[in-house]
């Protein structure tokens, strides 16, 4: 198992519908927590990566601002996106600078304030979120692509709907132990239910909410780790991987390819598998996702992703716990930020840090990222 | 005629595949083949991605699709809210697969995955073009 790059360093915003303040301040809240948890200063930091989807910000460069803002003047720094997986892309830039030498303590931030604009021009470009040329003008959104995954699962191994609101109902269980959630809720199965369709057989409770919110990691080259942290969480495996924006260029529709590419990269690269994993964070933008995250990580072999839910498997005391922070159904989908909170809840997990939420004894966790409807997907294999 | 002809809502205006909107208003689903190596490609591109040439023919698409997957589509993007609902959805016609909206005369109980269907091209009361699927 490599052990070339750790994370010394991990920290959050609350995730909220209406952050009130400004970009830089949003990004400020994570930074800091995240510098303070590492113990070191802005002069240990080599560089920095900035992950935002820039349809959301009304600044331009966003990257320049923080590392005036945040105090990493006059080092490097690089703005970067995959749409909703951009923080993990930066997580896979930073171990790159690191692993090549070129720097030795790199900080990766995430961001999003998707209040940032107004909310005709949120749905806006949500329309635009697809192939511009030939899928746009027939009035797409994000919902109605997984909507169109959904059915197709449904259609080829006979998940139905109520299989998806169990993933929402675990969702938010999670969710009311979770302070830095925007949504706190329990909902029962009848509630998800009978919820209405947003783009069938997808319902409102099977879609997460949007939200501002930031995350940052702050990684450091092995040398640099064991001389500064007490509890290094190592960068086992990393993986990534892409498939077609339109949905024509896929081969089906009852998976995400780029996820399975990158799971078995990560995996390869750890020298470990599926069975291997204490704790896993997956993208449950819609609870299909998650579904499909169980068959295209391993957890369950493809078409039986929804026996897992059913036999409570992905719960806390299951087989392999997943999202049991809440999840993006529950925590909300802070773009650029959400992949970095994903990352922050395995590494709390593995320094036994968690909490109500701590998988006892988890050795090795792993967090699946996705950027738009599985264009982008990025598996990372942390472990102690 | 421009591409932003194509659609309910058109995001694009210049592209070197603007033929597709000629062959459009004239009923004709058109998609492009490579002369050079014969890959076809729907939506229409006017470069090969295998071979790295640009020398392109217009093929029609035509016979019956099988269907993928489908939507019905509650809430709408910008431009769209006038329009809802309407069905998403993917059809295979064995050499290429198409994205589009069923007709609206086609009641969502009645589609279901598998079933074949045909496309034809249709004018939009906004004086646009665009193409939809129908029974078969």
């Amino acid at each position: 198992m490599p052990k070339d790059v750790a994370i010394i360093g991990v920290g959050q915003s609350t995730f909220v519908r209406n952050y009130e303040g400004s970009i830089r301040e949003l990004a400020f809240e994570a930074y800091s927590e995240a510098m303070k948890d590492a113990g070191i200063t802005n002069s240990d930091v080599s560089a920095s990566i900035i992950c935002s989807a820039p349809e959301y910000d009304k600044q331009r460069s966003p990257a320049g601002l923080m590392a005036e803002y945040l105090g990493l003047n006059p080092q490097p720094t690089f703005a970067l996106e995959s749409v909703c997986s951009s923080s993990t892309s930066g997580l896979r830039v930073g171990y790159a600078l690191i692993k090549s030498g070129l720097h030795d303590i790199v900080v990766v931030l995430g961001f999003q304030k998707m209040s940032e604009i107004t909310s005709a021009d949120s749905q806006e470009r949500m329309g635009r979120g697809a192939d511009i040329m030939w899928e746009s003008p027939f009035g797409t959104m994000m919902p109605a692509y997984y909507a169109m995954h959904a059915r197709a699962h449904f259609a080829r191994y006979g998940t139905t709907e109520e299989d998806l609101a169990l993933i929402r109902v675990k969702a938010t269980k999670y969710g009311t132990l979770n302070e830095r959630a925007v949504y706190r809720k329990q909902l029962t199965l009848e509630q998800c239910l009978n919820s209405e369709y947003i783009a069938s057989p997808l319902k409102k409770f099977d879609c997460c909410a949007n939200a501002d919110g930031s995350s940052c990691m702050i990684l450091a080259s092995a040398d640099r780790a064991k001389e500064i942290s007490k509890k290094p969480v190592w960068i086992l495996g990393l993986g990534s991987g892409t498939a077609s924006l339109t949905m024509t260029g896929r081969d089906a529709l009852d998976g995400l390819n780029c996820a399975r590419v990158a799971a078995k990269e990560a995996y390869e690269m750890a020298g470990v598998g599926p069975q291997d994993i204490d704790v896993a964070e997956v993208h449950d933008c819609f609870t299909i996702a998650e579904m499909m995250a169980y068959e295209n990580l391993g957890f369950a072999e493809p078409g039986k992703g929804a026996e897992l839910i059913r036999e409570g498997e992905t719960y806390l005391e299951g087989k392999i716990p997943v999202n049991v922070d809440g999840g993006l159904l529950s925590k909300g989908h802070p773009i650029g930020a959400t992949g970095g909170s994903q990352v922050r809840t395995i590494v709390l997990q593995l320094r036994g840090e968690a909490g109500d939420i701590q998988v006892p004894g988890a050795e090795i966790g792993l967090v699946h990222n996705i950027g738009g409807v599985g264009i982008y997907g990025n598996v990372a294999i942390l472990g102690r | 005629m421009g591409f932003e002809k194509f659609g309910h809502v058109s995001f694009t205006s210049q592209t070197k595949t603007d033929a597709f909107v000629e062959y459009l208003v004239k009923d004709e689903i058109r998609a492009t083949k490579c002369r050079k190596c014969g890959r076809v490609f729907f939506p229409p591109q006017a470069d090969c991605s295998s071979c790295l040439e640009s020398d392109m023919d217009w093929v029609k698409v035509e016979g019956n699709g099988k269907i993928i997957s489908f939507t019905k589509v509650n809430y709408g993007p910008t431009g769209f809210e006038s329009d809802v609902p309407y069905i998403l959805a993917l059809a295979d016609f064995g050499e290429v697969k198409v994205f589009g909206r069923f007709s609206k005369e086609i009641p969502e109980e009645q589609i279901k995955v598998g079933m074949e269907v045909k496309i034809q091209a249709v004018s939009l009361p906004n004086g646009q073009v665009s193409y939809q699927f129908i029974r078969d």
